[in-house]
C-alpha cells in the first residue's frame, strides 16, 4: 500500500536535496537523472503493487498532449 | 548423415520446376483432406509434420524459388528440437553457427552479457545462426523424400470459398487456372496472406517509427560466434548496432537508421559501405552479400482458425526481429497444428479439437509480441521519457547489478508454456519446477537400447508419449482407441538390463530426468505429440490417465 502520509522525518531537507540534484543542469541532463533515481528507487522499494499504485497516483489528472512514435497498422 | 555434395547446393539459386498435376485435367475439383499454401518454412514443417502422421498434404506455392536473401537467421533451440523430429535437425545444426552468449555495449564499453543455456545435458545449443533458404531447403530435401506430400510451384492461389466443411480454391498456374477442394486449408502465406485477404481479415496492431538497415557481408572478421549488440557505439552514434555470424563468412549487421531515413538510398552500396566501415575499419575487406532497410510492426489476427481455414506464422502474426520470435514461433505453430489436424482428419478427435490451436498459438503469439515490443520499446524509445529511462538503465548498467537485469537489447525466442489450455489435466498432486502440465518437454541424456541418446528423440514418434518413472513397469496401461500412445518406461542409469523385454525402457543416464521433471519412483508423465506436458503425477493410475488423454485430445 502507498503511504502518502509524511514519512520524511527531514522533508525540508529531502526536498532541497532533491532541487539541489539539478541544478545547473540542462533540460535533458535533468531527465536523465531523473530517470536514474527512479530506477534506482523503484528497485529498492522492490514492490511492484506500490510502485504501480505511485506511478497512477502521478499520473492522476494529467490527459494525454503528446503523440509516441507508432503508428496503428493493419495488415 | 548428410553428404557434402548436398551442403553445397545454392539454395538461393534453386529453381523449382512447374509440373502439371493431374488434378488440373479432372473434370470436377479434386478434393484433398489437407491443402498447405506456402512453402516457407512453416508451411514445410506442418506439411512434413502431417506427413510424417500418415496425412497426405498437398502443398502449393505460388513462386518457384525459396527465400533469397538470408531473412530470418536465429533458429531457437525449441525450432531445432521440432526440427530433429521432422527428421533434418542434425542437418541444420551441422550447418548452422552454434551459439549461446550475448552480449551488450553501451558506447565502447560491455556492460552486460547473458548466456542463453546456461546448463548443461541438452542436444541442442539455445540458437543456430542460419540462413533462411538453407532452413527452407533442409526442409524442402526432407519434404520431397515424404511420398505423402505433393508440392505444386507457381500454384497460386487466386480466389477461395469457405463452405461448412471444406474449402473451394482457385488456383492459377503458367498453364491456366483450375479448381481444387480442400477438407482443410492452411494458410502458411506469409506476412501479406493473399488468404487472409480473400477472406476480408485482418492483422491488426502498431508499426514502430524506425528504420533499420540489414547488410549481409561477406568476411573473414575476428569476432565470436556470439550476439552483440552496441547502443550508442561511436561508430555508429546515437543509435543501435547487431553483429551476428552466419554460416559461410557471412556476417549479419543490423544498423538502427531512425524513421526519417531514406529507405531507397540507404540501399545504395555507397552509403552501406561508409557504414560497415565505421564498425570494422578502413581496412576491412569485405563484399556486400544482401542488403534490406525495413521497419517492423506488431501485429496479429483476432483468431487463428476460421472454419475449416488455419493460418500459421507470419500470416496470423508479426513481430519486431528483436527476439527472434518471427520465424521461431511460425515453426511452432505449425508443430502445434499437426498432430491435432492429423487426429482430426483421422476421425480420432473431434473438430473442437482445433480451438486449442486457436487458444494455445494465440497466447504463445501474445507473449511474443508482448516481450518483442518490450525490445523495441527499448531499442527505439517513443518518446523523450523513454529514451532517458533507456539510458539510465544503460549508465546504471556498469554498476548496478539490477539495471544489468533491465538491458533490453531482444529477449530471445522461448517456447510458450501453454499455462490455462483446456487441453491440460490441472496437477492433483505437488510438483516442483517447471515441467507443469502445458510446458513443453525438457531433454535430458539417456541411454536406450545400449546407446548414449537424447529424451526428447525418445518421444519423437508423432503419438503421446506416457512416461512412468521407476523400476517396475506398470501394468494395464491404458488408451483410447485411435489415439496412438506409447509407455516410456525411465530408470536409473544401469537398471535397463533387469527390466523385461518388451516394454520401451530408457535409462536416466546423468539422472537429470528425474531432476528435471521432479520425479520420483511411480511418478507419470503424459505428454502430448508436440512433446508439451499434458497431465502429470505423483503415482500411475490408469483411470486418470485416460481421462487426461480424453481431455488432451478434445473428448474431455
Amino acid at each position: 500500500m502507498l503511504n502518502t502520509d509524511l514519512n520524511l522525518a527531514a522533508p525540508d531537507d529531502v526536498y532541497e536535496a532533491l532541487i539541489e540534484l539539478h541544478r545547473d543542469l540542462a533540460p535533458e541532463q535533468s531527465r536523465l537523472v531523473n530517470a536514474k533515481l527512479i530506477l534506482l528507487l523503484a528497485n529498492h522499494i522492490g514492490d511492484a503493487a506500490v510502485l504501480r499504485q505511485a506511478m497512477a497516483k502521478a499520473r492522476e489528472g494529467i490527459s494525454p498532449a503528446g503523440q509516441d512514435a507508432t503508428l496503428r497498422a493493419t495488415a | 548423415m548428410d553428404g557434402s555434395m548436398a551442403e553445397r547446393v545454392d539454395y538461393q539459386a534453386l529453381v523449382l520446376p512447374y509440373a502439371r498435376s493431374p488434378d488440373q485435367d479432372a473434370q470436377r475439383p479434386v478434393r484433398h483432406p489437407v491443402i498447405i499454401v506456402g512453402a516457407g518454412p512453416v508451411g514445410l514443417a506442418a506439411a512434413i509434420d502431417l506427413a510424417q502422421q500418415g496425412i497426405r498434404v498437398v502443398l502449393l506455392d505460388d513462386d518457384d524459388r525459396l527465400s533469397t536473401g538470408s531473412r530470418a537467421i536465429c533458429f531457437a533451440k525449441r525450432t531445432l528440437e521440432i526440427f530433429d523430429r521432422l527428421g533434418c535437425g542434425e542437418r541444420m545444426v551441422g550447418q548452422g553457427i552454434t551459439w549461446n552468449l550475448g552480449k551488450v555495449f553501451f558506447r565502447e564499453e560491455p556492460v552486460y552479457s547473458f548466456n542463453l543455456l546456461p546448463e548443461a545435458g541438452h542436444r541442442r545449443p539455445a540458437f543456430i545462426n542460419l540462413q533462411q533458404y538453407y532452413v527452407e531447403g533442409f526442409l524442402l530435401d526432407r519434404a520431397q523424400a515424404l511420398p505423402l506430400i505433393d508440392i505444386r510451384w507457381k500454384n497460386q492461389v487466386t480466389a477461395l470459398e469457405p463452405q461448412a466443411d471444406g474449402v473451394l480454391l482457385q488456383v492459377a498456374t503458367p498453364e491456366g487456372e483450375y479448381r481444387l477442394e480442400a477438407d482443410w486449408l492452411v494458410a502458411a502465406d506469409g506476412s501479406r496472406s493473399p488468404i487472409r485477404r480473400a477472406m476480408g481479415l485482418e492483422s491488426k496492431g502498431q508499426t514502430f517509427r524506425d528504420r533499420f538497415l540489414i547488410a549481409d557481408v561477406r568476411m573473414d572478421a575476428p569476432f565470436p560466434a556470439e550476439r552483440w549488440f552496441w547502443f550508442d557505439p561511436p561508430f555508429h552514434p546515437n543509435r543501435s548496432v547487431l553483429l551476428h555470424q552466419q554460416p559461410d563468412g557471412i556476417w549479419r549487421i543490423d544498423f538502427q537508421l531512425g524513421w526519417d531515413a531514406d529507405p531507397v538510398a540507404e540501399r545504395q552500396p555507397e552509403r552501406v559501405i561508409p557504414r560497415v566501415q565505421a564498425l570494422l575499419g578502413p581496412e576491412a575487406r569485405f563484399e556486400l552479400e544482401w542488403v534490406s532497410v525495413y521497419t517492423f510492426s506488431c501485429l496479429r489476427m483476432e483468431r487463428f482458425r476460421h472454419g475449416r481455414v488455419l493460418f500459421a506464422g507470419d500470416s496470423a502474426h508479426g513481430v519486431s526481429p528483436f527476439g527472434a520470435r518471427g520465424a521461431n514461433g511460425g515453426v511452432q505453430d505449425a508443430e502445434n497444428l499437426a498432430w491435432k489436424l492429423a487426429l482430426v482428419v483421422q476421425g480420432q478427435a473431434p473438430e473442437s479439437l482445433l480451438d486449442s490451436y486457436d487458444a494455445e498459438r494465440v497466447r504463445a503469439a501474445d507473449e511474443n509480441i508482448l516481450n518483442s515490443t518490450r525490445s523495441t520499446d527499448f531499442i527505439t524509445p517513443k518518446n523523450e521519457a523513454s529514451r532517458a529511462f533507456r539510458d539510465a538503465t544503460l549508465e546504471l548498467a556498469r554498476d548496478c547489478g539490477f539495471a544489468r537485469r533491465l538491458v533490453n537489447s531482444g529477449r530471445l525466442s522461448l517456447p510458450c508454456t501453454y499455462r490455462d489450455s483446456a487441453l491440460n489435466t490441472p496437477d492433483t498432486d505437488a510438483f516442483d519446477g517447471p515441467m507443469q502440465p502445458g510446458a513443453p518437454a525438457a531433454d535430458a541424456p539417456v541411454r536406450a537400447g545400449g546407446e548414449e541418446g537424447w529424451f526428447l528423440s525418445q518421444i519423437a514418434h508423432g503419438g503421446f508419449t506416457l512416461l512412468c518413472f521407476g523400476e517396475e513397469p506398470p501394468d494395464n496401461f491404458p488408451g483410447i482407441r485411435g489415439v496412438p500412445l506409447r509407455p516410456l518406461l525411465v530408470v536409473p542409469a544401469g537398471a535397463a538390463q533387469r527390466q523385461a523385454a518388451g516394454l520401451p525402457v530408457i535409462e536416466d543416464a546423468a539422472g537429470l530426468l528425474a531432476r528435471r521433471y521432479d520425479a520420483g519412483p511411480g511418478a507419470t508423465y503424459l505428454l502430448r505429440p508436440d512433446q508439451h506436458v499434458a497431465a502429470r503425477w505423483r503415482r500411475f493410475e490408469p483411470v486418470l490417465v485416460t481421462a487426461a488423454l480424453a481431455r488432451a485430445t478434445g473428448q474431455g
